[in-house]
């Protein structure tokens, strides 16, 4: 069981208050992931949950019980941390076997979950090696171990992947994702990487200055956005935001068009604009294009092989049914 | 890396800093060691050339000779312990942040800085008197008779003199090794429930082992020819008399250079069997 509700949280550090009150529903299983810009207040809030750090004021309430005052190690969570936090100077097996040990647990019941997690984690290899000879990718596996095998009711992750290059980065997200169906243990994940938050998450929760601005699937967060600041920050490349003439023809003072639901043409279309700097990455091409009388270029997406260069015309025209509406106080139109 | 042209200039360059070194360190133990063979008494206008192992063999098998051993390995180990233990401690309570940290820690540091004389003298007069002493003053507000340190315990006096000065020195080692702990591993232990004392002794002190090392190392060396905490309290009565104390009086008190050039020799053997020891030990430590 892994329920965790957050009931107006909030934390001040000194006379700065890095997280107004917030409440927070996370469902048993659930992977759960936090976004947001650097400095709005992720890994606070997951180190409040883990207990690192004390509340001000609220509750925080696992399974049911209020776990406010309950000391760390007593809330049955394991953290993977960022650095890994291994202990250098123990050897794998015993890394992972360190929270076994200080429960007391007994020695084969110990020896039996340290190669079941080996096994799971491809780690067999490496039992008896230390930490510091091991690669960022299998440090990172030692690191989920240790987590794995004290068997808690979640799992919190900041930021693990952070120190990997991109191609591992790819292969430990499918691990972690699998890890997470295997399991079926609720997992709170903090990350600023767009791609893990849509990939990975049940629930992405969208933070800005330790405000909650959304809350939902990747889906609904993609397809309407609550506020500005989502529409912005959710989707890769950005969303364009277009204010002026054009959103108030559509009755709003704001208007965002992803860059893949603007259809491009060389001939015809509602917006003319000239080409900016293209870039290719194979499958997908985007221009930013620049249309009359704007400075910020517009974003669009084209097929992969499209021979169009710096400088040429090109005529936009947005899909209307998916054309996103704002209103002056940057909340979403319906 | 460096051309074979380089190299020889280096060398060159060098060379005036190494025979300025050899001979400062060779003139003085070549002098010792022919010293050593002879029977030199320069009081008594006796200059013997070339006794053999005579002296040695004396020095060896007097009586003082192993007290004095076990006396050093006591004053050495009795010192390095109370150094260690109290500097892990402080360094620890250091760690903790508090109000006026950066005074407090000057004030840790200050004993480093007074000259063993001066503080073994302070010591003496000041706490360890046994009329006069603050310890005596104590004693006599708890109604207890007052000890006399410098005769009653006088090893344990010594140590706790020395100690005083040493211990600043393994602190400020021990609190830049334990300010160098990732706190991130320390949370993770806390997560993995691991209490205070286990987090200490699982995390803390294997991280700490390397600095522990390092302190022991140096101050061996340093120990091993404690002088004026001596010379000052007890002339090396009442069984403080050390190895480097009893060549001392050898060479000083009986005038008797030769039997005290042969100790100084002994000396510089045993204490390059310690060096060795500890160079293994530290070397292991330090790969890791
Ligand atoms: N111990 C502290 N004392 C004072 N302020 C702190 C402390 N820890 C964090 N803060 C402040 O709280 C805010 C949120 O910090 P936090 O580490 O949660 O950000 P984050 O969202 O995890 O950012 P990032 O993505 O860069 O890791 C920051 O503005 C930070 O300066
Ligand atoms: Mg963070």
């Amino acid at each position: 069981m892994g329920r965790i509700q957050l009931k107006q949280v909030r934390k001040t550090f000194g006379d700065v208050e890095v997280i107004p009150p917030l409440d927070l529903d996370i469902d048993d299983g659930e992977f759960v992931v936090f976004v947001g810009p650097s400095g709005c207040g992720k890994s606070t809030l997951l180190r409040l949950i883990a207990g690192l750090e004390d509340v001000s004021s609220g509750a925080i309430v696992i399974d049911g019980d209020d776990a406010t005052q309950v000391p760390p190690a007593k809330r049955r969570l394991a953290m993977v941390f960022q650095s890994y936090a291994l202990y250098p100077h123990m050897s794998v097996r015993k890394n992972i076997a360190f929270p076994l040990r200080m429960a007391k647990m007994d020695q084969a019941e110990q020896e039996r979950r340290v190669s079941a997690a080996a096994e799971v984690l491809n780690l067999k290899a490496y039992l008896d090696r230390r930490p510091g000879q091991l690669s960022g990718g299998q440090r990172q596996r030692v690191a989920i171990g240790r987590a794995i095998v004290r068997e808690p009711a979640a799992f919190l992750f900041d930021e693990p992947l952070s120190n990997l290059d991109a191609a591992l980065r790819v292969g430990m997200r499918l691990e972690i994702s699998e890890l997470h169906k295997r399991l079926e243990t609720t997992m709170i994940y903090v990350t600023h990487d767009q791609v893990e938050a849509m990939t990975m998450a049940d629930k992405i929760v969208v933070l800005q200055a330790g405000k909650i601005e959304q809350v939902g699937s990747p889906l609904e967060l993609y397809r309407a956005p609550r506020n500005l600041f989502v529409a912005g920050f959710i989707g890769s490349p950005k969303m364009n935001l277009i204010t002026g003439p054009e959103a108030e023809k559509r009755g709003a003072k704001t208007i965002g068009i992803r860059p893949e639901h603007i259809t491009a043409s060389t001939t015809e279309g509602a917006w003319q604009g000239r080409i900016g700097v293209s870039e290719h990455l194979g499958s997908d091409t985007f221009f930013h294009v620049h249309l009359d009388g704007r400075e910020e270029p517009v974003t669009v997406r084209a097929g992969g092989e499209v021979d169009l260069h710096h400088g040429d015309t090109i005529y936009l025209t947005p899909q209307e049914e998916h054309m996103h509406r704002f209103g002056p106080d940057d909340l979403r139109i319906a | 890396m460096a051309t074979q042209h380089s190299r020889s200039a280096a060398r060159l360059m060098m060379t005036p800093a190494v025979v300025l070194l050899l001979g400062w360190m060779l003139v003085p133990l070549i002098m010792t060691l022919y010293f050593s063979f002879t029977d030199y008494r320069p009081l008594r206008g006796i200059f013997d050339c070339c006794v053999g192992f005579e002296n040695y063999e004396r020095f060896v098998t007097s009586s003082a000779f192993l007290d004095s051993v076990l006396t050093t390995l006591i004053m050495v180990g009795g010192i390095l312990a109370i150094t260690v233990i109290g500097g892990i401690l402080l360094a620890i309570l250091l760690d903790q942040p508090m109000w006026g940290q950066g005074i407090v820690r000057i004030l840790v540091i200050a004993p480093f800085f007074v000259m063993p004389t001066v503080s073994a003298l302070v010591w003496k007069n000041m706490f360890m008197d046994p009329v006069n002493g603050v310890l005596a003053h104590l004693w006599r507000a708890f109604g207890m008779a007052p000890v006399d340190w410098l005769s009653q315990a006088p090893l344990f006096s010594i140590i706790l003199i020395v100690s005083w000065q040493w211990l600043p020195f393994a602190t400020l080692i021990l609190l830049t090794a334990i300010q160098s702990l990732d706190s991130e591993q320390l949370e993770a232990s806390e997560m993995d429930g691991a209490p205070t004392l286990k987090r200490f002794w699982y995390i803390i002190l294997p991280h700490l082992s390397r600095a522990i090392t390092v302190v022991i190392l140096i101050q061996t060396i340093f120990l091993l020819s404690i002088f004026a905490e001596i010379f000052v309290t007890t002339q090396g009565s009442f069984g403080t008399r050390t190895l480097t104390y009893l060549i001392y009086q050898r060479v000083l008190e009986s005038q008797n250079v030769g039997l005290g050039s042969a100790g100084g020799i002994i000396a510089v053997i045993l204490a390059n069997i310690v060096a060795i020891f500890l160079m293994r030990i530290v070397g292991k430590n330090l790969d890791t």
